[in-house]
């Protein structure tokens, strides 16, 4: 089947590499063989496709989609942005997936041992769909760093994860987003992993225009996916 | 191009609860999980099983594994497929390794078929976990596709010596098709890993 349709490759100069020495998980689980090349062909330019049956009316607010008998602790804050491709164009209707800590910087998940407390009132997990400007907001409190065993008194940024689809099988991307000014970012083996000249396009900024008055700050964290190719491949 | 793309980052040890939470037992309706046949869908039922193995040869707990396949007649349920499946049928799945007791994924899903002539029929999947900053694609092809496999053009530009490690072996079990497709980050079998 042939296809007109293709995406740009990922970007090595902004893309972190498999294996990078001081995130010590990647010298075991990073490949370690040059990729080999696709001949891009309909499996890749075509993707999951989820609309608005995908996502629940509290799904992008996390201040109350674990609420049990009251609000969660912390800093309420706002996380809004628009997703883009390489050329600027919005990416419409694409679902976003977050999860994150508590704002003590502890995990729902069953494996974090962190000795930080559990929050009742919230779950740490949320999604919504990108508007037809590419635009996306939630509700959430600020995310506490947690300590991990990287190396001695290594800890985490606060962070949020986000998973997107975009369009197709190729733009899939898996990120973090960081908070400005946060100490930790220099000392981050995950962050600092990543390209220098790229690291600062995941670190949200703070937006007064965004921040609602008496009742959360606001951040905006844009995200450009792959965009579209220009040399049709066969396939 | 305008703008730089944004780094990926590693989905993490924690991914359960927010991207395949029915499958941990998390309070959050999933929106994929490794059952992709529904009782309706046409096509050869066949279970997708294997682990991920790490450099060691240790079986990774904290791997999530998706995949994206055309139907039984290879269409994809995509817009950009002209053909655009109306089956009902996805294409796709999610797993984590975490809750089987032997850690492999296991989907339970149909064969697909070959997207055109010249093509074999074949699974697309991405590999995310705590280590990997940037998820990994590969490409789950069926032992039992030898002719097809050959004339491939994805399968033919890889290393003769390495095909294999895309190559999906064929079992039983109580009369199902069970493909098993074991992963290796590193090592002497390396799976292959595209820059798609
Ligand atoms: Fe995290």
């Amino acid at each position: 089947m042939s296809t007109e349709l293709s995406f740009n490759r990922r970007d090595w100069g902004t893309q972190p590499p498999y294996l990078h020495a001081e995130y010590k998980s990647t010298a075991r689980r990073g490949p370690t063989r040059p990729l080999v090349p696709i001949v891009s062909s309909l499996s890749e330019v075509t993707g999951p496709v989820y609309g608005h049956e995908s996502v629940g009316e509290l799904d992008s607010d996390l201040t109350k989609n674990g609420a049990k008998d009251g609000e969660p602790l912390g800093e309420r804050i706002i996380v809004t942005g628009r997703v883009l491709d390489e050329d600027g164009r919005p990416v419409p209707n694409t679902l976003i997936e977050i999860w994150q800590a508590n704002a003590a910087g502890r995990y729902i998940h069953v494996v974090d041992q962190h000795d930080a407390p559990i929050d009742p009132n919230f779950f740490g997990g949320g999604r919504c769909l990108t508007d037809a400007d590419g635009a996306y907001r939630f509700y959430t409190v600020r995310p506490g760093a947690y300590p991990w065993g990287n190396h001695f008194n290594a800890w985490r940024p606060n962070h949020i994860h986000l998973s997107l689809f975009g369009p197709a099988f190729a733009t899939r991307l898996v990120t973090q987003m960081y908070f400005p000014g946060d100490p930790l970012l220099d000392l981050d083996p995950i962050y600092q992993g990543t390209p220098e000249a790229a690291r600062g396009s995941l670190v949200a900024r703070f937006d007064i225009e965004t921040t609602e008055p008496e009742f959360a700050l606001g951040y905006v964290f844009d995200i450009v996916l792959r965009g579209r190719g220009a040399t049709p491949m066969e396939g | 191009m305008a703008l730089k793309q944004t780094p990926s980052q590693t989905v993490g040890p924690y991914f359960a609860y927010g991207l395949t939470p029915e499958q941990y037992g998390y309070p959050l309706k999933s929106i994929a999980g490794a059952e992709m046949r529904g009782p309706d869908t046409e096509g050869e039922a066949v279970r997708i099983e294997g682990q991920v193995l790490d450099g060691e040869g240790a079986c990774v707990n904290d791997a999530m594994i998706e995949l994206w396949q055309a139907d039984a007649h290879g269409r994809y349920a995509h817009p950009a497929d002209p053909r655009s499946s109306n089956a009902g049928f996805a294409g796709f799945g999610r797993c984590g390794t975490g809750t089987d007791p032997e850690n492999r994924f296991v989907f339970e899903t149909v064969k697909p078929g070959a997207i055109a002539d010249g093509h074999a029929p074949h699974i697309n999947v991405i590999v995310f976990m705590r280590g990997l900053l940037t998820h990994a694609y590969t490409r789950i092809y069926f032992a039992d596709e030898a002719e097809r496999n050959a004339a491939d053009p994805v399968l033919s530009a890889v290393p003769a010596e390495r095909r294999d490690t895309l190559i999906a072996a064929r079992t039983e079990d109580s009369g199902q098709a069970v493909y098993r497709f074991d992963i290796h980050m590193q090592g002497e079998n390396e799976t292959v890993f595209f820059d798609v």
